[in-house]
Order: structure tokens, then sequence, then C-alpha cells
């Protein structure tokens, strides 16, 4: 039976192409490895090989001839001791269909409702509500709590080392991990050569061989040098491997304004990270949220990033003391009860999401105030319940407005709360410009408590 | 009815002539008759593997981007014969190779070309993203230099558990001059970490040869400015890879760091399957295929040497025919991915 010689694919795009000539003839020997013939794609000219060998039998598509479609039969090869008799009466089977061919590609989530689709979520495990905690508490700041989270879970998981720059003898550039080199020494406090997209890798690569690295940026604004890593290597890992190999890692440091550091060091990237799949994107306010959250993100099999707040360090809160508070990734806290507008909001801005509440609360408007915690995956369901009952909603972030946190929520209330909403979604922004160094200047461009009023007083028609 | 559908390779055709310097390799009698024989069969796996994807490529049945691994089979059959259970392997998209060396099953990764449930990331990878964690292959990286820190972790992880394992990171020519490649150099070097950096100099990055891409192109001199070692080593021969290898996995495994070997080889198809290879000549690659042919001349070696006879090696050539015929129809066979697997794999739940 003679072998059949195809029309090859030779990109990823191509269906047919043009059989430009022939380099051998009927009759001629074919060894594995010659070329038999040339054809042209829209790109380029490529030779063809014979995969097999045996004598040129029959050319089917002569030499010239346009658009002959892929894996249609363009000749036929005899096998050793084949003689033209196989020929005769030779059916050539059906060209297959290339694999580009339209395929009918079920939805993943048919949905009976006639309503446009909602933005499909991966649907992740149920997530627990915040443990009701009734011990003792104590007063520390925020610096306090993220190095006490660090150091809990390092005391309880020898896996977990801490890499970054400066973060050993220096003590942390902000000062987060003192102490944290006395205790695990220079094993586990690793300070790092400047060089983001070398040791996130690095970072990832430690993962991936089973510890589970804290890769502290000295600001989030470095970690765009090593995005790749974070995106590419240590969100897609567990896709790409089909479940078999993921990155149990935290990367944190602060984000966002800062003070007068001008425009390269003032940056909030909660919505550049809360874009990307596979990643958990975590922003905790308080002192509470920061050890609880942190603790989370250590133990968590997923990666996170963490954003902390500069502006936040030196703030003291009541924390709850001991080793086992532990706060649940994905679930948003109502910090304030209100009934006439939802403000969300989350690291810094949640403080002054709060103080935008005590303006209000003198006009006489209850304002809902809460604080996301996580921002991704987003805790839908608080957000939703709230603006059911106050039928308006404010964003406040410090971040850009396009594609922004902001921008999100009003998508979502869209999917979600359409119907309940008595007013547009309102986005209180940084504003739209490159942070300025000028004190003036800077304090223009970051969203206050009474921007944050106005705008709630305009969605309350006030 | 035909006995198979046999669909024709395509190759690339050069108009441009480019000087390489080809020259007769070394022959070595120092591994033994059965590792001869071993590396034989590993290479000629590896390069049936590639033509079987080539063909399935050729039909449509493997999409996207398919990058070949025929005519380096000596570096990556020469390396990891050097390599321990504990040690880990982690390379670049062009993949396929060093996951067979691995130890993977040629069903499980012909399946993940084809883009099948059986494929060893359920399809959802391709040929540039698989991983085994059970054979210690950490991918599969689609960024070129992108393995390069990840790999250097890989090594971190090694010392930090004190586990005796090295990592065999492996880049080409065209990842030398990402600057990713000496942060981790440098944090190599700096904190010992236990690493063979494996250049792969096929002399092309995509279409631009190495002396239009870099300003020196002695890589293996490449970590000099860090204190690292390195060697050049005729990548053709896979005895000579071996023995290379072998020296600076015993550098690396005795805590004195990384080092960087330089594997001269070739590749003898295009970048990947749709690059019509115009930057070099037909004359240079045949020049390479009949001079220097990893396969043919261990083949030689083999025969001349009496390591085996020559129907000990049709019996394998046979035997490796029946396990690439095998692994095609078992990824024709195996269905696509269920679409549920669309949103399964993204985040893991966690125990805490």
């Amino acid at each position: 039976m003679p072998i059949e010689i195809t029309m090859p694919a030779l990109s990823p795009t191509m269906t047919e192409g043009t059989l430009a000539t022939w380099h051998k003839k009927e009759g001629d020997k074919v060894s594995s490895g010659d070329v038999i013939a040339e054809i042209e794609t829209d790109k380029a000219t490529m030779e063809v090989e014979a995969t097999d060998e045996g004598v040129l039998g029959k050319i089917l598509v002569p030499a010239g001839t346009e658009n002959v479609q892929v894996n249609s039969v363009i000749a036929l090869l005899l096998e050793d001791g084949e003689d033209k008799s196989a020929l005769a009466g030779f059916k050539t089977s059906a060209p297959t269909p290339v694999a580009s061919a339209p395929v009918d590609v079920a939805s993943p989530a048919p949905s009976s409702a006639p309503v446009a689709p909602v933005a499909p979520v991966a649907p992740v495990a149920p997530i627990a509500s915040e443990p009701e905690y009734s011990g003792e508490m104590i007063t520390q700041t925020v610096r306090e709590s993220l190095r006490d989270a660090i150091a809990e879970e390092m005391r309880l998981d020898d896996t977990v080392f801490l890499m970054g720059e400066e973060v050993a003898q220096y003590q942390g550039a902000y000062k987060v991990s003192q102490g944290l080199l006395d205790e695990f020494g220079s094993n586990r406090v690793i300070d790092t050569p400047i060089t983001e997209i070398g040791f996130t890798g690095l970072g990832v690569g430690a993962a991936f061989g089973g510890l589970k690295p804290i890769v502290e940026f000295m600001t989030f604004n470095f970690s765009m040098q090593a995005m790749d890593h974070i995106v590419n290597s240590a969100a897609k890992t567990r896709y790409m491997s089909g479940g078999q190999m993921g990155s149990h890692m935290v990367f944190r440091g602060p984000n966002g304004a800062a003070s007068r550091v001008g425009a390269q060091h003032s940056q909030c990237f909660a919505a550049w990270y809360s874009h990307v799949p596979g990643l958990k994107v975590v922003a905790p306010w308080s002192g509470a949220d920061a050890k609880g959250l942190l603790k989370a993100a250590i133990r968590d099999p997923n990666p996170v990033v963490f954003l902390e707040h500069e502006l936040m360090y030196g703030q003291s809160f009541e924390v709850p003391a001991g080793d086992d508070f532990v706060l649940p990734i994905g679930r948003a806290k109502v910090e304030r009860v209100g009934t006439d507008v939802t403000i969300t909001a989350f690291s810094r801005m949640v403080g002054v999401a709060l103080e935008a509440a005590e303006l209000l609360a003198a006009d006489g408007i209850s304002a809902e105030v809460i604080n996301l915690r996580t921002v991704r995956p987003l805790d839908i369901e608080t957000i939703v319940n709230s603006v059911r009952k106050t039928n308006r909603l404010v964003n406040a972030e410090e971040g850009w407005p396009q594609s922004g946190m902001g921008a999100e929520m009003a998508a979502l209330m869209m999917e979600h709360a359409f119907d309940d909403l008595d007013a547009p979604v309102v986005r209180v922004c940084g504003e739209d410009v490159p942070m300025p160094y000028a004190a003036n200047l800077e304090a223009l461009t970051l969203p206050g408590a009474s921007k944050i009023a106005d705008a709630c007083k305009s969605v309350c028609y006030r | 009815m035909a006995k198979k559908a046999s669909t024709a390779k395509p190759k690339a055709k050069a108009k441009t002539k480019a000087k390489v310097k080809t020259k007769k390799p070394v022959k070595h009698l120092e591994a033994d008759a059965e590792e001869l024989v071993e590396f034989y069969r590993e290479m000629l796996l590896i390069r049936r593997f590639e033509e079987k994807a080539g063909q399935l490529y050729g039909m449509g049945l493997i999409g996207g981007f398919c990058h070949l691994y025929i005519g380096q089979e000596a570096v990556v059959v020469g390396a990891h014969s050097t390599s321990n259970p504990q040690d880990s392997v982690i390379t670049s998209y062009r993949d396929h190779g060093h996951m067979l060396v691995c130890g993977m099953e040629p069903k499980g990764v012909m399946a993940e070309l084809t883009g099948r449930e059986d494929g060893y990331s359920k399809g959802k990878g391709g040929s540039m993203h698989m991983f085994s964690r059970e054979k210690n292959f950490y991918g599969g990286h689609g960024i070129v230099g992108g393995q390069v820190p990840i790999g250097t972790g890989l090594a971190f992880a090694h010392k930090y558990k004190n586990d005796g394992g090295i990592c065999y990171t492996y880049f080409g020519d065209g990842s030398v001059n990402q600057g990713q490649v000496y942060e981790s150099f440098n944090m190599a070097q700096l904190w010992l970490l236990p690493v063979l950096y494996i250049i792969e100099n096929n002399k092309y990055g995509m279409g631009t040869s190495i002396d239009r891409a870099s300003s020196t192109t002695d890589l293996y001199h490449r970590g000099r400015s860090h204190g690292i070692p390195g060697e050049q080593v005729d990548g053709m021969d896979v005895v000579a890879v071996r023995e290379a290898t072998a020296r600076a996995a015993e550098h690396a495994r005795a805590g004195k760091g990384p080092f960087i070997l330089e594997m001269m080889t070739y590749r003898y198809r295009g970048h990947s399957m749709s690059d019509p290879a115009k930057y070099r000549s037909k004359e240079e690659v045949s020049k390479v295929r009949q001079e220097q042919d990893p396969i043919d001349n261990l083949r030689e070696l083999i025969i001349e040497s009496k390591a085996a006879s020559e129907d000990t090696l049709k019996e394998i050539d046979k035997s490796i025919k029946a396990i690439i015929t095998d692994a095609a129809e078992f990824a024709k066979e195996s269905p696509e991915p269920n679409v549920a697997e669309l949103y399964t794999d993204i985040l893991v739940e966690a125990n805490g």
C-alpha cells in the first residue's frame, strides 16, 4: 500500500499554500531527509523533506498549483517491493481537517439567563469568615505587627525564609525585619544584591524547590523590574503544569504613595497585580490586618502579592496578642456600618474613608466603610450585600483611574447589583498624573477625606 | 487505503551563506560500551521523537510554537548522564529532549504537544511548558533567559535543604545577553550555589547569528567578571560533553559554586516550525550534518570500538521506532481536555 505524502503546515496559521516546484519526478528514489518539493506560504518559501523511504509513485498535485489545502495528499510514495500496480485503484483518504479549523468549544459555564455573561470568576473554595477573637490585645505599630507575623511563621516552619535588599544587617529599609537576622541567622534572613528580576526569579526557583520564600521589595515600585517572574513564572506555573507544582511564596513590601519621593517611588500596583489569574493580592490597612493577613499569606500555597504601605508602618493599632491570629484571605471587613452609601477602600485609604464617614455623619449621611483587605480574589459577596442595603457605591484608592480598582468595582456592580443601584458607581482615585514632587501638587494628587465625602454626597444627590 | 499518512516535513531553505567552523569531532573511548550504547539510544529517541513531532505539526495536530532539538541531542544526553536522582533540571522552550532524558514518558510529552488530556500538563501547557515534579524537571520556560534565575533558585533550595542536589540550568546563546542571566551569575557565585549553567550555543538566537548579537562570542568567559569558571566543549560529541559536565558537576557538588559550560552545538531545523532559516546557507547545515552529526559519529564509534554490533543498533532503532509510533498514536487518540479543566489549577486551596 503506497504511503501518502500530504501538504504540510509550516506555521501556526497556515491552512493552504502554493506547491511551487517538485524536486523529484515520478519513478525517482526518495530517501528520508531528501528535499522533494518546495512550497510557498505567505511568509516564505520552504523546502519539503521526505520522512519515509521509497520511490515516488505518483504526483497528485502538479507544480505551480495554488491554494493547496494543508493535509491534502500531494503525492504517493511506493514502499520497498511495491510497483506501479499498487497505485491502481488507490483511493486517497479524505484530508483530515487541520487543527485551526473551527472547533466546537462548549461554553464552560452555560447560563440560562438571557443576560450578558457575568465575567467568569475562577471557582474559589469557600472562604472562612473572620474568626471571632476575644483574647488579649496589645498596642503596636503596623511595622511591629508585620515583623511579628514573619517571625512567628519562621518559628513554625523551617522552610520559610526572608530575602530582599537590606533585610538582614540593615534590619530592613523600613525596619520591618528588625531583629530577624539575630533570631534566625543569615541562612534564613538574606540580604540580596540590588537585582530585582534576579532575586525574584531565584525566589520562584526556591519555591519550585520546596521552600517558602518571602521576597521583600524595598518598595513595590522596584517590583516592576521583576514583574516577569511574578506574572509569568510564579502565577502561571500551577496552570501550565496541570497542577503539578506551583509557587508557595509571598512578595511583600510598601506599595502606593510615600511622601515627597516623586513619580518613580509613588505608585499603586494593586490594580496591576489584581489583573493576573494565579496570584492572590492582599492589601492590609490596620495592625490586625497586617498581622493576620501576612500570616495567612505565608501559609498560603499560592503566590501572594502583599501590598503594605509606607505611611502606615508607624501607625499604632490594637492587635490580637499571641501567635495564632490568622485572617482569611479573600474576605473583606465592614469597618463601619452605615445605611446610605457604601465606601470601598483598601490599605491606607481605609483610614481616609473612615474620616470621610465622620464628615458625612456630621451632614446626616450614614456611610458604610468596607475594608477590602484582599483585592484578588475580591469579596464580592460582602460588597454586594452592602450595596443592596445602601444602593450606592464609592470606591476610594490612591491609584490611577483608568482600569483601576474603582473601574473594576463599577463593572462588578453592573454585573451583580445593577438593579440595586440608585446612582452610578463613583471612582475616587489618585489624579491621572505621575506623582509630582512639590508639596502642594502632591497634596492635590492624592484623594483626601473631603474628596471622598463629596463623592458620597453626589451619589446621595446632596 | 493508505497504511499511514506521511506528511512531508519542511526543511529550511537557505540562501545566504555564513561561515561556521566545523571540525571532525575527537573520538573518545573513555565511556564504557554500555554507556555508549545508552547514549546512542537516548539520542536516537530524541531525534525520532522530534522528527515525529515535526510530522504531526505538519499534519496540524500540533499547534503554535514547536521548537525542535534535532542536532543538539549530544548536549542533554551527555550532560544529564552525570546527574543524580536528587538533582534538578530546567531549560527553555526547546525542551522536549530534556524531558525525555529526565525519564518523562514520550507518550505524555507527545500528548502535551497535541494538547490532549493525557499530556504532562493536561494539555494546558503545550510544547514550551511541561514539568515533572517526580522527575525533578522544572520546565519548560517560554521567556528567553527566564529559567536562569529560577534554576539558580532551585540550586539555592538544594543548598538550603542540604540535599546534595545540584541544578542543571540550560539556556541558549540567545539568552546570554539577558540582564537576568548576570544577576543570576552574581548571586550564584556570591552564595556559592550548586548550579551548572549549560549554554547550548547553536550559533543562532532565532535568526540572528551569535556574532551579530554578542560583543564577545566566547560565552564560557561570560562568568569571568563574577569569578565563575567556564569551559568550552564540543557539544556534538556526547562523550566530551559527559566528561566536561562531570568535572563541572564535581565542582558544584563540592560546594565551590557555579560552573559555566559552553556547548558548541547546532540545530538542524529552524528556530521554530515556521522559520524558513534564510539566515544560513544550505551548505552550512549539510556540512554540519555530514561531518558532525552526534548520532552518526557515535554510531561509527560504537561499531569501530566494537561496543555493540550493527545488529544490536538496528534492534535499538527498531524499538525506538515502536516507542515513537506508540507515542504518536497515543497523542492522537487521547481526548482533548475536558472543558471543566479551563478553570482548574489556577489556585490551590489554602489549608492553614
